[in-house]
C-alpha cells in the first residue's frame, strides 16, 4: 500500500476527441502499471502524426468512482490514461 | 398504381433492405471507392483481409488459455507481455498490445470498452454485439456484479471485481481459472472448455461433464 503512486485525472472537459472516460475524470487512482510513449489520439484524430505522451494503467477503487452506489467499494476498475491528463495526488482518504 | 409495387413474380416487392443506408455505411462505400480508384488499395486486398479477419475465432485465445494453464513458464511469460508470447505461439497478431489478466480464487476479470469497442479481434476474432451495446459498455463499469448475473455468473463479495477499461492503445484477453477435475486432461480436451465469454470475463469455462 504505501508504496503506490496516486495520481489525479483532471477534470478538464475539453472539447474535441479524447480518450479519457468522462467518469474517470476529478478521480483519484494508482498506478497499476506504466505501459510506454503512444502518440496522442487527440492530435492523431485531427490528422496530426500526434506526439508521444507515456500511457499508463491506473486503477481506481468503485468506492472511488462510486461512492455509495457503488456494488463493492473494493471492486477495481483499471483504465489506461495519457500522462497529460493525470497529476500528483494525495492518497482519498479512507471512506 | 399497385402493379409499380410488385416483383416480376407478382409478389408484393420488398427492398433487400428494410433502411436505407446510414451515413456512415455510404462514407464507408464512397472512401473505398475512392481508394481502389486511386490504385491505394483492390478489391482483391480488402477481400483479403476481410478472409483474414474472419480466419480467427475465439480458438485461438481457447488454445492460449490451456497453454497457459498446463505450461508455468509460458502462463508466466503471457502475463508479462501477452503479445509476444502469442506471437511465439504462433498467432499473427499484427501490431495488437495485448495484456492477459488472470482469475484466480480471490480476483474476478471482466472486460469492457466505455468509448467505442475495443476487443482483441486479432486474437479473438470479432466482438459479439452485445459487447458494442450501449447497454453493456455503460452499465459493466458502474455495475459489473449486475451484468454478471445477467450473465449467469453470481460470485460471492469475498471475490474482488476487477474491470478493465480498454480505453487507449492496450487489449485484454481474460485467463479464466481452470477449471476443478482436469487435472490430468490435454491441452487440446482443456481448449475446448475455455468459452469467448470467459475470455472477456462474461463468462466461466465449461466444466467436465457439463
Amino acid at each position: 500500500m504505501p508504496d503506490r503512486t496516486y495520481l489525479r485525472v483532471r477534470a478538464d472537459m475539453p472539447p474535441g476527441h479524447v480518450r479519457t472516460p468522462a467518469y474517470l475524470r476529478g478521480k483519484t487512482g494508482w498506478i497499476e502499471r506504466e505501459l510506454g510513449e503512444f502518440p496522442n489520439p487527440e492530435e492523431r484524430a485531427y490528422g496530426h502524426p500526434g506526439q508521444n505522451s507515456p500511457l499508463l494503467r491506473v486503477r481506481f477503487t468503485m468506492g472511488e468512482l462510486w461512492g455509495a452506489g457503488a456494488e463493492n467499494p473494493d471492486d477495481t476498475l483499471d483504465a489506461e490514461i495519457y500522462g497529460h491528463w493525470l497529476q500528483a495526488a494525495e492518497p482519498p482518504h479512507a471512506p | 398504381m399497385p402493379h409499380d409495387h410488385l416483383s416480376p413474380s407478382g409478389h408484393p416487392y420488398r427492398k433487400d433492405d428494410d433502411h436505407p443506408l446510414t451515413y456512415w455505411q455510404q462514407m464507408e462505400i464512397a472512401v473505398r471507392e475512392l481508394l481502389v480508384e486511386k490504385g491505394v488499395t483492390t478489391p482483391a486486398d480488402i477481400a483479403a483481409e476481410i478472409d483474414a479477419m474472419d480466419s480467427r475465432s475465439p480458438a485461438n485465445g481457447a488454445a492460449v488459455v490451456a497453454r497457459a494453464w498446463t505450461d508455468p513458464t509460458f502462463r508466466k511469460a503471457l502475463l508479462k507481455d501477452a503479445s509476444a508470447a502469442t506471437r511465439a505461439m504462433g498467432f499473427d497478431i499484427g501490431a495488437l498490445h495485448l495484456i492477459a489478466v488472470e482469475n484466480t480464487a480471490d480476483i474476478h476479470n471482466i472486460i469492457v470498452c466505455t468509448l467505442c469497442s475495443c476487443y482483441p479481434r486479432n486474437l479473438l476474432g470479432l466482438p459479439p454485439d452485445w459487447y458494442k451495446s450501449r447497454a453493456y459498455r455503460s452499465r459493466t463499469v458502474r455495475e459489473p456484479r449486475k451484468i454478471l448475473a445477467e450473465f449467469g455468473v453470481t460470485l460471492p463479495q469475498t471475490t474482488t471485481i476487477r474491470v478493465h477499461d480498454s480505453t487507449a492503445d492496450m487489449r485484454y484477453v481474460v485467463i479464466p481459472a481452470r477449471p476443478a477435475g482436469t487435472d490430468d486432461w490435454s491441452e487440446q480436451q482443456l481448449a475446448n472448455l475455455v468459452t469467448r465469454d470467459s475470455m472477456i470475463g462474461t463468462g466461466l469455462p465449461k466444466t467436465p461433464g457439463a
